[in-house]
């Protein structure tokens, strides 16, 4: 054991690694680093994560990567749809924010997996799906438990899949506990994309979040669990780095325990090759029955949250849009269309594999995605009358990059920033409220509104009367004037009006307060 | 003594089933279960009793007091 892991000192690991010829981490680091900047100073709008910014300022080989991935690709996730197996049920670690009653809360996968699939009934069902979902081009094992402490039944379905669409592309989520076990399997099945959760670098902090890892045939707790959980994340990212396999780190969010850390943890896995860190916030409600559930632990607040992400923003590519999906959901982000799918229906269904209409939908979505580019390109001038004038706004949106969605049917709201440098994506506010039974009808535009309180309007393509109302009572405009148009474009036309009227002295630009962020977490269905 | 799987608080992680030395827990009937014959504590192959030192779920794998503790050859 003790060969594979860090001592001390993680550094000298990773020197010993390049020194021993493979590939030396500080290149492929050289490499993330020129394509830094997407989204920071980019200037030209660009929206949050690391791939939105095309091909301009990214290397190639990672462009070609990301750009179709819609979990890591906050333009191509309008577009693009991924889809989540559960065949991995069993876990190696367990987490204060987890209740294995409900499957994980966080980790990008809270809420029921209702069904555990074999790899025999997972590969079919992804095949059904993506025969019939032409955007359907990433196929994800997250668990409910670990993939790799389950590592037969992951990758059978990979080779299963692999076997008869090699064009969709394959990623998985993982603790880390076993990854340095598993790197050169993934690579095998040309994995392209592993997610690595990542909440601690000090098992300081650790040991407040892990009560205990399975390590080596014992259960561990406390501080050596945790030293040996972060050795073996860390030991497992450089290695993916190494072959080239691509790495998003994701972080749970967590007020004091390790909200302040977590910008260590981004130097961290900068530091090591990741090319993009995901911090969401932690889910955490009494009614989850997790320890943090139970001990009254908060989540962060949108505007804590943000803050953290502008902080290590200036370092790395950050990802702003994940939406903590349900794991077996289908469909578009944001759209789940899982029921079309159930077990029973797939294992009747007959499957021919559409390779060359899948391409041609692929081939349709690129010509719009360049047009939305190039509309909101057209809106970049005379915005430097901003001066320092940055505000959020929230859009209702069904996808596609377009404001389509009624503010009544709204499941969230996507908050862009504008300021002198454009229209940047920054994050969902989810309203859904399927999982928060015995909510009223009135208590739901206090929700909604308790949401988007940070933002200064709300593009939507339609709205009734009253919530105007409310609305405008609370300080956010509605705004129902560029329904069915480019989201970007609209909001820059929008926002060059408002600064014109500032000019006039017709509206005095005010800070608008903070907003709350949903802790729901999707357990309607448990029990 | 064996050991047994308390069905109602068992999540069906299958986490335990591949870890048995003895291939003493198995699915039944929506939950895991094992077979007190087969179960040696995990005695001669590991320190502790794998099932209980993977279960998420704390006392779901328990001693069965119906049962005479294992004996060693
Ligand atoms: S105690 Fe050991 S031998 Fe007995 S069921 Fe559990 S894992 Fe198997
Ligand atoms: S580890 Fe525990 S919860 Fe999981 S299947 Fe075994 S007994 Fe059930």
């Amino acid at each position: 054991m003790t060969d594979t892991l860090f001592s001390q000192d993680p550094d000298s690991t990773r020197e010993a690694s390049s020194a021993d010829g493979v590939v030396d981490i500080s290149d492929v680091m050289q490499k993330v680093a020129e394509h830094k900047g997407c989204g920071t100073e980019g200037g030209s709008g660009k929206a949050s994560c690391g791939s939105s910014a095309g091909p301009a300022d990214m290397p190639p080989e990672i462009w070609e990567k990301v750009k179709n991935h819609p979990c890591y690709s906050e333009e191509a996730h309008h577009h693009y749809a991924r889809m989540h197996v559960a065949v991995a049920p069993a876990c190696n670690i367990q987490c204060n924010y987890c209740n294995r009653k409900y499957d994980c809360a966080n980790e990008s996968r809270p809420g029921v997996v209702s069904e555990r699939l074999t790899p025999e009934q997972a590969s079919k069902k992804v095949l059904a799906v993506a025969s019939t979902i032409p955007q359907m081009t990433v196929l994800g094992i997250a668990g409910p438990g670990d993939p790799l402490a389950n590592p037969q039944k992951t990758f059978e379905t990979f080779r299963l899949i692999s076997e008869v669409a090699p064009d969709i592309k394959l990623c998985l989520s993982t603790n880390g506990l076993a990854l340095p076990d598993w790197v050169d399997e993934i690579a095998k099945y040309k994995v392209d994309h592993v997610t690595i959760t990542i909440n601690m670098v000090d098992p300081e902090v650790g040991q407040h979040i892990y009560p205990w890892i399975f390590w080596e045939n014992k259960r561990l707790q406390g501080y050596e669990a945790a030293k040996i959980l972060t050795e073996r994340q860390l030991l497992g990212l450089e290695m993916l780095t190494e072959r080239g396999i691509l790495a998003k780190i994701n972080s749970v969010m967590i007020p004091g325990i390790n909200d302040a850390h977590l910008v260590e943890v981004n130097k961290a896995v900068k530091s090591r090759g990741a090319f993009l860190h995901n911090i969401m916030p932690l889910i955490s409600a009494p009614e989850h029955g997790t320890v943090f559930g139970l001990n009254g632990q908060r989540g962060p607040s949108a505007q804590e949250l943000k803050a953290l992400q502008d902080a290590c923003e200036g370092d790395m590519n950050m990802m702003r849009h994940c939406r903590q999906c349900r794991a077996d959901a289908v469909g578009l982000l944001g759209e789940d269309r899982s029921a079309e799918f159930t077990t029973e229906k797939i294992m009747a269904m007959d499957i021919e594999y559409d390779a060359e209409g899948r391409k041609a939908y692929q081939q349709a979505v690129e010509g719009e995605r360049q047009a939305k580019v190039a509309a909101k390109a057209s809106e970049l001038d005379g915005l430097e009358k901003a001066g320092d004038i940055s505000v959020l706004v929230a859009v209702a949106t069904k996808g596609h990059g377009i404001i389509n969605e009624h503010f009544g049917h709204a499941k969230e709201f996507q908050v862009y920033e504008l300021n002198a440098k454009g229209a940047k994506f920054v994050g969902h506010r989810r309203v859904d409220l399927y999982c928060q039974g015995g909510y009223g009808e009135e208590d739901a535009l206090d929700t909604v509104i308790a949401a988007i309180n940070d933002c200064h309007a709300v593009f939507v393509a339609k709205i009734g009367g009253c919530p105007k109302a409310d609305l405008e009572a609370a300080g956010v405009e509605p705004v129902d004037q560029y329904a069915h148009e480019y989201i970007e474009q609209s909001a820059l036309v929008w926002f060059k009006d408002y600064l014109g009227k500032i000019e006039r002295g017709e509206i005095v630009h005010q800070q608008r307060g903070d907003a709350a962020i949903r802790q729901g977490a999707l357990l309607s269905q448990a029990g | 003594m064996a050991y047994k799987i308390v069905a109602s608080q068992c999540t069906n992680c299958t986490a335990c089933e591949a870890l048995c030395p003895n291939m003493a827990i198995s699915e039944a009937k929506g939950t895991f279960v094992i077979d007190p014959a087969l179960c040696t504590e995990c005695i001669g192959h590991f320190e502790d009793p794998q099932c209980v030192a993977i279960c998420p779920v704390d006392d779901t794998c328990v001693l069965d007091a119906s049962v005479p503790r294992y004996q060693p050859a």
